[in-house]
């Protein structure tokens, strides 16, 4: 167990270092002028800009750049976005909130609605079961931003039930707020997890020790519920895991459709605008999350699966 | 025999396989009294897991019964509901795998008392007699035990595990399905020493289902002996070896290998074996018999009592005396 937390440290550790050297040498490459957005499209006087050129260190070699902010970031200094004209880490504790809250809506979503179509389907057989996999494929079908559409023009513009644009303020009003985002953002891995969740449920229901719960008199419910979804909750709680930390990254497109102002979101605008210190602090973020994510997958595995030892399933 | 704890009689089974019925038993009837113990025993494929499932009454989805399985005078067939959970529960299934018959996800402690539990047992007191029942089966640190995954056990203990815990339920009947063919040699018959001794000890009726009939001999009062879907002779298991009535029956006592070859004991029967949905209008057994003649494949005769026992074959009384088994020893 310890050695299994260690190891997921150094692998934090490795991913982003790995991952934020990419995004520096990325953005480097790429064209356009980060001091273009702080200009504002005027062209500034030649002294001007060689001063905040000099400020934020733009004409030091690549490498030395990255030393820099890699000494700086250790020390949990994200830098400035120049920009924003803003502490990186002000704007992304300002703009985590929201993202999480999304992520987290949506998480719940596919949890309730994801599992429990599949479990549906996996044990009626007939027109419920058809009917799930009709929902389904349609769900997995459709890419995110086409949802994010569809819904808002469908419930917010046409029949009004909901905002159609931005957070909202206090719990209610939030909610309300990401209803449609984070529908839009679940649906696809919702259908996922439906499908492997049917898959499992059916699995189990054939097994051997099912027939051993039925013949000793156990009434159904408590066969299905210890027997059956018991051991079908391993393959589903990974894949829901697993699908589940995909929508950190997806989340940026919806947090765009619905002009909510999320990590996603913002990574979005810096990217284009080359704020380098911004684009790695959120990436930063999000491949933590992504990493700490992960590992509490596995430990989930682990709980749930006795045969397996904590840290089996990957790295 | 005092009134029959268990009696099948003319039960035949078919299962839906590819939009067709297939026959997989079609005249199965046998009768066990309380604390008697019948042996089954037959080919592979000849319809003995069937015959025990429909008793069990876990047959596959879409299985079409005909004819009666009555337990302790209530018709099995039409059980529903909480009567057919109840009439589980005196019926207790040791499968041939534990491995995959017992949930590997749940402690050995869940397994064990799982049933106890639902019959309103207190978790401690249900513990308690756990240890006990493991101890009766030769495990002596239940305590351990109950808290280990299956996993973590042998296959000859997690059999143990299971017989235990058919104990536990407390039923009248035990349906032993090939208890120890998934065990080494050795644990084999520790294994079956231990079903023998304590369904004797208790005075369960026990249904014994087995490839090996020198094994059914040793454990049970009487033999069934099954053939494509059908019971084909039942007799004392004392003279069914020495004289058998039915060819088949004759032919599986003379197919027993030399002590040290490991092929299955059934091989040796000379001929292929056929499954009730693909026999013969008249006698399965025909096509490899010794002793067939033109009206065996005509007509199938009924099961009919003969010499204490009951026997199907047409000639049964002309060859009576002549089956000793060498004379029939197939290759
Ligand atoms: N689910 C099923 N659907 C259709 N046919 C089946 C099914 N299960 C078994 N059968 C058929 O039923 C017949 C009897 O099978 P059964 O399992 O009772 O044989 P058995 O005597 O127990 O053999 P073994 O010694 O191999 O366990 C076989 O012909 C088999 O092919
Ligand atoms: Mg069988």
């Amino acid at each position: 167990m310890v050695a299994f937390v260690l190891r997921r440290l150094a692998l934090l550790v490795v991913a982003l270092l790995v991952s934020s050297f990419v995004i520096f040498a990325g953005l480097q490459l790429a064209p356009g002028d980060p001091l273009a957005a702080l200009s504002g499209g005027r062209s500034l006087p030649p002294e001007a800009l060689e001063a905040l050129r000099a400020q934020y260190r733009l004409d030091d070699p690549f490498l030395v750049q990255y030393g820099n902010w890699l000494v700086h970031a250790v020390q949990g200094d994200l830098g400035q976005s120049i920009a924003q004209r803003h502490d990186v880490a002000t704007i992304i504790g300002e703009r985590i909130g929201v993202t999480a809250q999304l992520v987290a809506l949506a998480a719940v979503i596919i949890l309730v609605a994801g599992v429990g179509l599949g479990v549906l389907a996996g044990l009626r057989r007939g027109p419920v079961d058809a009917a799930v996999l009709v929902v389904t494929t349609l769900l997995a079908a459709i890419p995110s931003f086409v949802a994010a559409i569809v819904l808002m023009s469908v419930f917010a513009v046409q029949l009004g039930w909901f905002p159609a644009v931005g957070a909202g303020d206090g719990f209610a009003d939030r909610l309300h707020h990401l209803v449609l985002p984070a529908i839009a953002l679940a649906a696809s891995a919702l259908a996922i997890v439906a499908r492997v969740t049917r898959a499992s449920v059916r699995e189990e229901l054939e097994r051997e020790h099912v027939e051993t719960a039925v013949s000793r008199g156990l009434p159904r419910r408590l066969v299905l519920r210890r027997h059956v979804l018991r051991n079908a909750a391993i393959p589903i709680a990974t894949v829901s895991g697993i699908t589940i930390l995909s929508l950190i990254a997806l989340s940026a497109v919806v947090e765009r459709a619905f002009g909510i102002n999320g990590l996603g979101a913002t990574l979005v605008q810096a990217a284009a605008a080359k704020d380098l210190a911004l684009v790695q602090g959120i990436s930063l973020v999000l491949v933590a999350a992504f990493v700490v994510g992960n590992t509490l997958v596995d430990l989930v595995y682990a709980v749930l699966d006795p045969r397996v030892t904590v840290g089996s399933r990957a790295a | 025999m005092s009134a029959p704890l268990l009696e099948v009689a003319d039960l035949a089974v078919t299962l839906p396989v590819e939009g067709e019925r297939r026959t997989v038993l079609h005249d199965v009837s046998l009768a066990i009294g309380p604390g008697e113990a019948l042996g089954l025993v037959g080919e592979s494929g000849s319809g003995k897991s069937m015959t025990a499932r429909a008793v069990a009454r876990l047959l596959p989805g879409g299985a079409a019964v005909t004819g009666s399985i009555r337990f302790d005078g209530t018709d099995v067939t039409a059980l529903r509901g909480g009567e057919l959970r109840a009439y589980r529960r005196s019926v207790a299934m040791v499968f041939q795998d534990p491995r995959a018959h017992v949930n590997p996800v749940r402690r050995i402690g869940d397994f064990l008392t799982e049933g106890l539990r639902l019959r309103g047992v207190a978790r401690a007191e249900a513990a308690r007699r756990a240890v006990a029942a493991l101890a009766d089966v030769g495990i002596p640190d239940g305590e351990r035990r109950l808290r280990q995954y299956p996993h973590e056990l042998s296959g000859g203990l997690l059999q143990r595990v299971m017989i235990a815990a058919a104990l536990l339920a407390e039923p009248r009947l035990v349906l032993a399905d090939e208890p120890t063919t998934a065990l080494d040699v050795t644990t084999q018959s520790e294994v079956m020493a231990i079903i023998d001794e304590l369904r004797r000890e208790r005075g369960l009726a026990l249904l014994f289902i087995t490839h090996d009939l020198d094994l059914a001999a040793a454990v049970c009062d009487r033999i069934a002996v099954m053939y494509a879907g059908a019971i084909v002779e039942e007799r004392a298991a004392a003279v069914l070896h020495d004289d058998p009535l039915h060819p088949y029956s004759a032919a599986l006592a003379a197919a027993r290998p030399a002590v040290d070859r490991t092929l299955p004991r059934l091989a040796a029967v000379r001929g292929r074996l056929v499954s009730a949905f693909e026999a013969p209008a008249g006698c399965a057994f025909a096509p490899r018999c010794a002793h067939a003649q033109d009206r065996c494949a005509a007509e199938l005769p009924p099961l009919r009592p003969l010499d204490g026992g009951a026997v199907r074959c047409a000639r049964a009384e002309e060859l009576r005396g002549r089956l000793a088994p060498q004379e029939v020893a197939g290759g």
